[in-house]
């Protein structure tokens, strides 16, 4: 009988206290944002608005507007009025692939990455339990979600408030908002970007407990988060299309609208929560029951 | 390393052991399956559960609904539209988007324009916005991706504005709330209160009109009216307006062709309410560094446009008369059809043009022949036009039958 198997099936041996938890929690995040990996991962995450940011001040230094005729990702035009919409801007540009990707990486690595190593065994060695590992690991990847969302958001505001004019800000629907209460929505659309990506850190986390390789757990994710959004673009799908996880990513831009516009958000939030729910506990069964052999 | 298998003396307790293992392994597969499961009954049973059936209204007749239409005024509104078009029109996808650009770029105008942006209703799906305060402050959003086309009449002013290409256009209205209203009537009819007073406007003699039911739409108890043309002959089914039994306002706007399928136009509130709008709806400054294009005198700018109007069908055929010059009506009712002289060759047929154009347009349309000579028919689900090869084209809701019919009569 191994040692992980031991701490399975005694469960009642010990009663960690919170504290022991947030200890390993603590312990995890210091441990996947201490790798160059990580760090390297939310430098591409805030250079894409300084590139960005570059781009349309070029283009517009000669006065012209940027995106003529609409084209470019979302809010591209309104960047040479207000550098807010770099925050816009920049989370619109980063969501389809960059952020996600990102999230697949770390996700993917979580427990498959520790196997391949031989360190999983020795982290369950600890009196944590697996569903408690589990857990720790599924939050760690969360506060990344929400870091490179944040990395992206503050990036593009530095390089927005840099490069262009910032003050009152017209929403998409032509009403005018003051610039805190702007401010205010750019912090709740980087948080509302971050929660759209629990779904898919779920799904990297599954798969992750599926395999001993991270590089394999890594491409898999990738690869899934790839196909799905191809298959988003294929008009005779659109029945199977609401329910995909990247479906109604965008619908973040509906909190600029004016009022806001929630039927997508609520739809877009409900769907992560589904994927979260499921995932996590196809993650959680497989990963209670798996053999740890390395 | 499976647990236990290192163990060679198994004994029998062991291996009721491994069995229990095994089962409790599998039980733990049943929780993300019960989610899927939870979520599946979640997703298709609600919507069931929520349709609480048809509600019970007094008895109505036609005439008073149709009076309560007229007398229903509704000062303060906000609410969401939902409107989808299917007219059948040939799937043209990219190529319609830069035809219509190309179209854009030739007059001069600006992608603000209300008239060339409303257009856009004619296919698809799209999620409308309204919200009115009186007749001097009305606004109409139509939601995209990320982006807004709004056009907000405030007082003198009408601003539209696009958010994704930042431009803004702006036009005055010359006498306030008279020139508003005028002006809304020309504009492609979006809401369902526009497209059932366009109905209505319809109802004469070769119409039936009943009320049959009720419905719930928005979650507001109305009465549906339906209207349906006598005569055959008409490509129109019916038309179904669902009236809200308390302010008389028109939720939903159905019509349904006469091939049966889906409904052609549908429009209707998903959410409604009779609250004042906050006043910084209607307030607009065009935002800093955005184009600001300002509209010509309105009316040449309608007739320059007209023609791009015809496909969208949506308008009944009277309307048809106001925009294009040397147009006559044969007909009446459901079954009049416009027809008009182009005083050209008429539509080169395939083999005569020779070239891929030529093909290209026979190919959308159907040859057909008759006393009045040989011409070419193009249909839609609900408006089809026949253009003779010498030149004059008959446009209507109606059959291609009918259209043959009225080219026969009118040589």
């Amino acid at each position: 009988m191994s040692q992980a198997e031991a701490v399975r099936q005694t469960p009642a041996a010990r009663t960690p206290s919170m504290m022991w938890t947030f200890g390993l929690f603590r312990n995890e995040v210091l441990t996947t944002f201490r790798r160059w990996r990580t760090l390297a991962l939310l430098g591409v995450l805030a250079a894409v608005p300084i590139l960005v940011g570059i781009a349309v001040k070029v283009e517009t230094g000669d006065g012209s507007s940027a995106g003529p005729g609409g084209g470019g990702p979302a809010f591209i035009s309104q960047i040479t009025n207000n550098g807010l919409f770099l925050v816009f801007t920049a989370l619109a540009a980063t969501l389809p692939f960059f952020l996600p990707m990102a999230i697949g990486v770390i996700a993917g690595d979580a427990i498959a990455g520790e196997a391949g190593t031989g360190t999983l065994r020795y982290l369950l060695v600890a009196p944590a339990g697996r569903s408690r590992l589990l857990l720790t690991k599924y939050a760690t990847v969360m506060t990344f979600c929400l870091v490179a969302t944040l990395v992206v958001a503050v990036s593009a505001l530095s390089v927005g408030a840099l490069l262009f004019p910032l003050g009152d800000l017209t929403t998409i629907s032509g009403t005018r908002i003051s610039f805190a209460d702007g401010l205010g929505r750019a912090l709740l659309i980087a948080l509302v970007v971050a929660a759209s990506l629990i779904g898919m850190a779920a799904l990297g986390l599954f798969v992750s407990t599926l395999t001993n390789s991270g590089i394999a757990a890594m491409a898999t994710t990738v690869g899934l988060l790839i196909t799905v959004q191809i298959l988003d673009q294929i008009p005779q799908l659109h029945a199977l299309q609401p329910y995909f996880f990247s479906h109604y990513w965008l619908s973040f831009a509906d909190l600029m609208r004016d009022p806001v516009y929630w039927d997508d958000l609520t739809k877009n939030l409900g769907l992560q929560a589904l994927y979260a729910a499921v995932f996590g506990a196809a993650a959680w069964a497989r990963f209670t029951t798996k053999d740890i052999t390395t | 390393m499976a647990p236990f298998a290192s163990d060679d003396s198994t004994t029998a307790t062991d291996a009721d052991e491994l069995r229990a293992a095994r089962r409790r392994k599998a039980a733990r597969y049943v929780v993300p399956v019960a989610v899927v499961g939870v979520a599946a009954a979640t997703i298709g049973l609600v919507p069931a559960l929520a349709d609480s059936g048809d509600p019970d209204l007094p008895k109505i007749s036609a005439q008073e609904l149709i009076e309560k239409i007229a007398a229903s005024d509704v000062q303060q509104l906000s609410g969401t539209v939902k409107i989808t078009t299917d007219l059948g029109l040939p799937d043209l996808g990219g190529l319609e988007n830069s035809l219509a650009s190309g179209m854009e770029s030739g007059d001069g105008g600006s992608s603000a324009d209300p008239s060339s942006k409303l257009t856009e209703l004619v296919t698809g799906t799209h999620t409308l916005r309204v919200a009115a305060d009186g007749p001097d402050k009305q606004k109409l959003s139509l939601l995209e991706n990320a982006a807004e086309y709004s056009v907000i009449h405030n007082g003198k002013d009408v601003w539209g504005y696009d958010s994704k290409s930042n431009e803004v256009y702006h036009s005055t209205a010359p006498d306030g709330a008279a020139a508003g209203k005028e002006r809304k009537e020309q504009d492609v009819p979006a809401t369902p209160k526009d497209l059932a007073e366009e109905a209505l406007k319809s109802v004469d003699d070769t119409t039936s009109v009943t009320v049959d039911g009720t419905a719930q739409v928005a979650g507001r108890d109305a009465y549906r009216l339906v209207i349906k043309p006598k005569d055959s002959g008409s490509t129109v089914g019916q038309i179904t307006v669902a009236v809200d039994s308390k302010t008389g306002l028109p939720l939903k706007f159905t019509l349904t062709p006469a091939s049966g399928g889906a409904a052609v136009v549908d429009a209707g509130f998903t959410q409604v309410g009779f609250g004042k709008p906050a006043a910084s709806t209607f307030d607009f400054t065009p935002p800093k560094g955005a184009k600001v294009s300002e509209g010509k005198d309105r009316e040449g700018a309608d007739v320059e446009k007209g023609p791009r109007h015809d496909p969208a069908g949506a308008k009944p055929e009277e309307d048809l008369g106001k925009e294009l010059d040397g147009l006559k009506v044969i007909g009446k009712g459901w079954n009049s059809i416009a027809t008009f002289d182009t005083g050209g060759q008429g539509m080169p047929s395939g083999s005569e043009a020779g070239g891929d154009l030529g093909g290209f347009l026979g190919s959308l349309g159907d040859k057909v022949k008759g006393d009045f000579g040989s011409g070419t028919v193009f249909s839609t689900r609900l408006v089809n036009a026949l253009m003779t090869d010498d030149g004059k084209v008959y446009v209507g809701a109606v059959t291609k039958d009918a259209l043959v019919k009225a080219a026969d009569a009118g040589k």
